[in-house]
């Protein structure tokens, strides 16, 4: 069996198994036949319209009734007032027309015969000629060298269009390399967010976390905002304290710790989501986003979910002042993976 | 008498006689049940020993008789040690209804609350007798008119949101467990938990999240949890989840239900089964 | 000439010198257009775009698209002394300072919901009726392109406030954007003018959400109406309706009054959820700030499915040579929605290739009429669906109380098992309803009168349909399977063309096998003629007293 045609074809055989009986007879509707019930529609109809139109003064009424004071109250009948007047307003008119539609218009079907979509012969033909007519006057086809260079030179024209975009963002220093390092310094101290305070680690008891920042943040000038959020974005970190019988340390990391204070980022391996949802008693962190969840008493690793690097562990000291700082910046980059991190890993340590 | 037996099948004598069954089983069951636990003490117990004989009944079988903890042979913590754990720990878990847990699960969920609070009050003396720990904090402390709304928040949205959702709305964590919602939590109670890191939550001491932290995110929350909804119904404050919900079923289906009526034919007129006219 | 007519005549006969507006008056005011509620799943989405471009314009007029850093004063308390960008501050004054500002905001939103909801059953509607066919394939691809459009309408437009929940969507972007192989670094310093999160996207996305998405936006419903209008729209089978014609009302009055005034419904009814419904509070969130994150955060409905992929992907990740491929993020968020949206698209030309149908069709088919196409239909909301729950698997396990790692776990086997197993299911339904239309047309209406004859068989009164309602069961056409060419012709000759058309043959067995077809005229008459000598045998033995039935000449003994 092959496809069929292309013609407009009847989808049943007439008569196949049924013969088409036509259009069924037009029922009249009660407004058709009753004055009184075409009245009646009419009313209705007009009434919503009535109503809408008052619904458009009630809204002016309620802006001008109805200033904002601030008060939240104040705003949620506001808010009530004028979406209930300019929305009955609407929606009457709408119910009015259709109402109108359904009841007073006619109501007899129509048919009306859908037309070939294909164009006629002749009319093919008259474009096929109109075609080669004008391809024959270009020249096109006879002078070969025309056409090769305008191909080249259109071709080539998507370039500028891609390269002027290209300061959109600076690409040197390679992005990867400035991804793969934080503000982080030796000696930097980890202060708490929000507060800033410096952190001792007598402060901390045993299944605290911390979501902390790195000093330097409070630092940063105005002017240099973008540096700011970017400082939130990759070098925030959280403390948690266990027992010194309750973690692992990892081969490299040793002395990473301060007292079983552990450092570790606070930007999920995935693709970035903050995380710091910390279960003291499993000592899982997990991610909300798409629930990762990381064994901080296991290096960071992955024990659930779609992340798959472990997350990074910031190398923790006291320094003279007694308070926690780092030892140094992360030894790899922090955050959601990228195809070339493996070049800026530091040692063993990962 | 004979008026009574006369109107044993009056149509209501079923429901009188099911209501006052009814009523005598509700009056047995507050007489039988065991109500708060055991009214024990004589005048001259110090409230440390009546804590520690409440203790005894209701909290030794999983706490130890010592509140040294049990530890099952295959080494889970059937209750943990609550030494040291201060009185503040007692007061949230006890006033809040976690403790005494029905049954031994992954979290304690709050649920009413089993004692009374001079009982309460017994029980986080005691435990407090046993080591210095937590103490339960001040009026002043966890009084939200004398915290700061504002930074408040900025410390919550950093320390608490993301356990707790940004209005206290809640959230899941690993393997059945979840951070609770936040509403309808008394002032003191949140001081607590913030202070002793109950089940899963951390422990954010004072000495990091001092006690005026702790009172402006207590203001934050007293004020979130009592804000109207400006833009109409809150439903459920936990953002697109319910606002998709609710475009599908409430907007879709008011949509839907309009074009059905748009599409169908006005009342016509009816026929009688000899396709006659019948009175409209 | 009436009143009406006579005033218009001046300006209407001057613009008519013009633009031959009465030509064009001529042709289309008197327009039929075939009515049934699910004609009219379109408009809702092209009334929701119009609501969303003038809701769109009134906010433009106040929203500041800059994220350079002012501290908050306005009147909402608990954010007052916060830093956070101008557009989160601008988008706080609209909600708490302009009248109507709140309304209008919530209209917005609501109506963008509504916008991709709407497009979404308008497909389904499409796709479930065969509408996509010849020859409607270009407006099934613009109309799949408005889909994805109104994704990225969406996602633009929510980011805007900047706010903690769409700036965490915002870093999930960027998280995807890495994850790409060579230039994922590169774009995405591209995109965010530097390392993340810089200051310049919510500019970016601005440009992008008022004015290219909603210019193509307008250029494709352009198309997809002018095409419709031209083809004329399509119309369930039934009496009097042939592939040849349309049945209907005309354009004026009727549908004047009736797709207008539903445009005022759809607006209404926009507009009266604003008034009621609480929706995208971002004062609750707070302003965006890349080291904080709330419980239970998730994109608007229609990105859902993405980040359930997301959550339920497995985390794997290989390292070729020293390079890292992110498999975890590359699959979920680029690889398989690519092929979702890709499957959506050429899904014509494969059942084209399965049924070998290239015929013209402007009547629809019953969904039941084409069991395998509806199952696959069906099959695939199921997939999307689950992957809908995945995206909330948090809150389906906190309402649920089912540990969420055990949702997933379901979900990554569930993907795989209960869309074929509701393709199935479908698709015995649909054949099951197809033998029930055949039934009613073989043997009548159940009437639901049980009569006992006197050897005690029980049989239930039929009664005939009447001829439009059989001609509307019976008006679908006849489909078989394929049977593939013959490998040699007559003259040994290899056909080259055999291995596609053993493809095709064994593809359009598996859309048509256990079909019921329609019966045959003479297959019809065979059972009117049987129905009609059991009626006369039932007749004839009695039936029991009571039955109000006249008992027929048989004398009783």
């Amino acid at each position: 069996m092959t496809t069929h045609g292309s013609e407009l074809e009847p989808t049943t055989q007439r008569g196949d198994p049924l013969p088409d009986p036509g259009l069924p007879p037009h029922e009249p509707r009660l407004t058709d036949v009753d004055v009184k019930q075409a009245k009646r529609a009419e009313r209705q109809v007009s009434a919503m319209f009535g109503v809408a139109a008052l619904g458009s003064i009630g809204f002016v009424v309620a802006y001008l009734a109805l200033p904002l004071t601030g008060e939240l109250d104040r705003l949620q009948v506001s808010n009530i007032a004028l979406g209930v007047t300019l929305g009955l307003a609407l929606f009457l008119i709408g119910i009015g027309a259709i109402q109108w539609a359904k009841k007073l218009m006619p109501d007899v079907e129509m048919v009306q015969e859908r037309h070939s979509l294909a164009s006629t012969p002749d009319e093919q033909a008259g474009a096929i000629a109109a075609i080669e007519a004008g391809a024959e006057e270009s020249g096109i086809g006879r002078r070969k060298m025309i056409r090769n260079s305008l191909l080249g030179a259109m071709a080539l024209l998507p370039l500028p269009i891609v390269f002027i975009l290209g300061d959109m963002g600076p690409l040197s220093p390679n992005p990867a390399r400035v991804r793969a390092s934080t503000i982080w310094e030796p000696g930097m101290r980890v202060v708490n967010d929000v507060t800033f305070e410096p952190i001792r680690p007598e402060d901390l008891e045993v299944g605290q976390l911390v979501n902390a920042m790195p000093e330097a943040y409070k630092e940063i000038p105005e002017e240099e905002h973008s540096q700011a959020l970017r400082v939130r974005a990759f070098a925030s970190v959280i403390l948690v304290r266990m027992e010194l019988d309750e973690f692992v340390v990892e081969p490299g990391r040793e002395g990473w710790d301060v007292d079983g204070i552990l450092c570790y980022s606070k930007i999920c391996t995935h693709v970035g989501c903050p995380i710091s949802l910390y279960e003291q008693q499993t000592h899982n962190m997990l991610c909300p986003c798409h629930q990762s969840t990381f064994a901080l008493a296991d290096g960071g690793k992955v024990v659930f979910g779609p992340a798959r690097r472990p997350l990074p562990q910031l190398a923790l000291e006291v320094d003279a002042e007694g308070y926690l700082a780092a030892q140094g910046d992360f030894s790899e980059p922090v955050g959601p993976s990228y195809w070339e991190r493996e070049q800026f890993i530091d040692g063993e340590s990962v | 008498m004979t008026a009574l037996l006369a109107k044993r099948r009056h149509p209501l004598a079923p429901l009188l006689v099911m209501g006052l069954a009814l009523a005598a089983l509700a009056a047995l069951y507050a007489l039988l049940s065991p109500s708060s636990q055991a009214s024990t003490t004589t005048a001259q117990s110090t409230q440390i020993e009546e804590g520690k004989e409440l203790f005894l009944v209701g909290c030794s079988s999983c706490h130890g008789l010592n509140a040294e903890g049990v530890v099952r042979e295959d080494g889970t913590v059937l209750g943990p040690s609550l030494i040291g754990v201060g009185a503040a720990a007692v007061d949230f878990q006890v006033a809040t209804g976690r403790m005494p847990m029905a049954r031994n699960n992954v979290q304690a969920p709050r649920k009413s609350v089993a004692y009374t609070e001079e009982q309460t009050a017994a029980l986080a003396s005691y435990v407090a007798s046993l080591a210095p720990g937590p103490a339960i904090p001040e009026p002043d402390q966890y009084d939200p008119t004398q915290g700061d709304v504002a930074r408040g928040g900025a410390l919550y949205r950093t320390n608490c949101a993301q356990c707790h959702n940004t209005t206290g709305q809640g959230g899941a964590l690993t393997l059945g467990k979840y951070a609770p919602k936040l509403t309808g939590v008394e002032p003191v109670h949140v001081y607590q938990a913030m202070l002793t890191g109950p089940q899963s939550m951390p422990v954010f001491s004072d000495a990091v999240l001092t006690s005026e932290d702790k009172r402006d995110i207590i203001a934050y929350l007293d004020n979130v949890e009592n804000q109207p909804n400006p833009g109409g119904l809150g439903i459920g404050r936990i953002g697109p989840v319910s606002e998709g919900l609710w475009v599908w079923l409430i907007g879709l289906g008011a949509l839907i239900a309009v074009a059905a009526w748009l599409g169908a034919r006005a009342a016509t007129v009816k026929r009688d089964k000899q396709g006659g006219e019948v009175a409209a | 000439m009436s009143a009406t007519t006579k005033l218009a005549s001046k300006p209407v006969a001057a613009l008519d010198q013009r633009l031959t507006i009465g030509k064009l008056a001529k042709d289309n005011l008197r327009k039929v257009f075939p009515d049934h509620w699910s004609f009219l799943l379109g408009e809702i989405a092209l009334y929701s775009f119009i609501v969303l471009l003038l809701s769109g314009t009134f906010l433009t007029l106040f929203f500041k698209p800059s994220m350079v850093e002012v501290v908050y004063q306005g009147s909402y308390v608990p954010l007052r002394g916060v830093p956070m960008s101008e557009a989160y501050a601008s988008t706080l004054d609209i909600s708490f300072e302009v009248r109507g500002g709140l309304l209008m905001r919530q209209v917005h939103h609501w109506s963008a919901l509504l916008f991709v909801a709407s497009m979404a059953v308008h497909m389904f509607r499409v796709f479930f009726t065969g509408a996509f066919r010849r020859p409607r394939e270009i407006n099934w691809t613009i109309g799949g392109l408005l889909l994805v459009m109104g994704l990225a309408a969406g996602f633009t437009g929510y980011s805007l406030p900047d706010d903690l929940l769409s700036g965490t969507g915002l870093r999930i972007i960027e998280g995807i954007v890495l994850s790409i192989p060579i230039v994922g670094t590169y774009l995405s310093f591209l995109i965010f003018g530097g390392d993340y999160p810089g200051e310049d996207i919510i500019s970016r996305l601005y440009i992008a959400h008022v004015l290219l998405v909603p210019g193509l936006i307008l250029a494709l419903v352009g198309a997809h109406l002018l095409i419709l209008w031209y083809q004329k729209h399509t119309q369930w089978p039934g009496p009097g309706r042939t592939e040849n014609n349309v049945v209907g009302y005309p354009l004026f009055p009727v549908y004047t009054a009736k797709a207008g005034g539903f445009f005022f419904v759809v607006s209404g009814v926009t507009v009266l959820m604003a008034a009621f419904i609480q929706i995208n509070p971002v004062w609750f969130w707070g302003p965006y700030d890349p080291s904080q994150v709330s419980a239970g955060t998730q994109p608007d409905w229609y990105i859902g499915w993405l980040d359930g992929l997301l959550r339920v992907m497995p985390g794997w990740e290989v390292v070729i040579a020293g390079y890292t491929l992110s498999l975890n993020v590359l699959i979920p968020a680029a690889i398989l929605p690519a092929i979702m949206i890709t499957v959506l698209f050429v899904y014509p030309a494969i059942e084209r290739f399965a049924t070998g149908d290239d015929r013209e069709h402007n009547l629809l088919d019953r969904p039941r009429n084409n069991p395998t196409r509806t199952g696959l239909g069906v099959m695939a909301i199921v997939f999307y669906g689950m992957l809908w729950l995945s995206g909330g698997n948090d809150f389906v396990a906190t309402i649920f109380q089912i540990p969420v790692n055990y949702i997933t776990t379901f979900m990554r086997i569930g993907l795989f098992v209960l869309p074929p197993l509701a393709f199935i299911i479908t698709r015995r339904i649909a054949i099951g309803l197809q033998r029930r239309d055949r039934e009613r047309v073989e043997h009548g209406r159940e009437t639901g009168v049980i009569r006992m004859t006197v050897e005690g068989e029980f049989y239930e009164e039929h009664e005939p349909i009447d001829k439009y309602e059989a001609y509307a069961l019976t008006a679908h056409a006849r489909e078989e399977a394929l049977e593939a060419g013959a490998e040699v012709d007559d003259n040994g000759v290899k056909n080259s063309a055999f291995k596609k058309s053993k493809r095709q043959a064994a593809l359009s067995r598996f859309y048509w096998n256990d079909t019921i077809q329609k019966p045959r005229a003479d297959e019809l008459h065979d059972e009117q003629e049987h129905a009609a000598l059991e009626t006369e045998e039932h007749l004839e033995h009695e039936t029991l007293p009571g039955g109000g039935h006249n008992p027929p000449e048989v004398t009783r003994h």
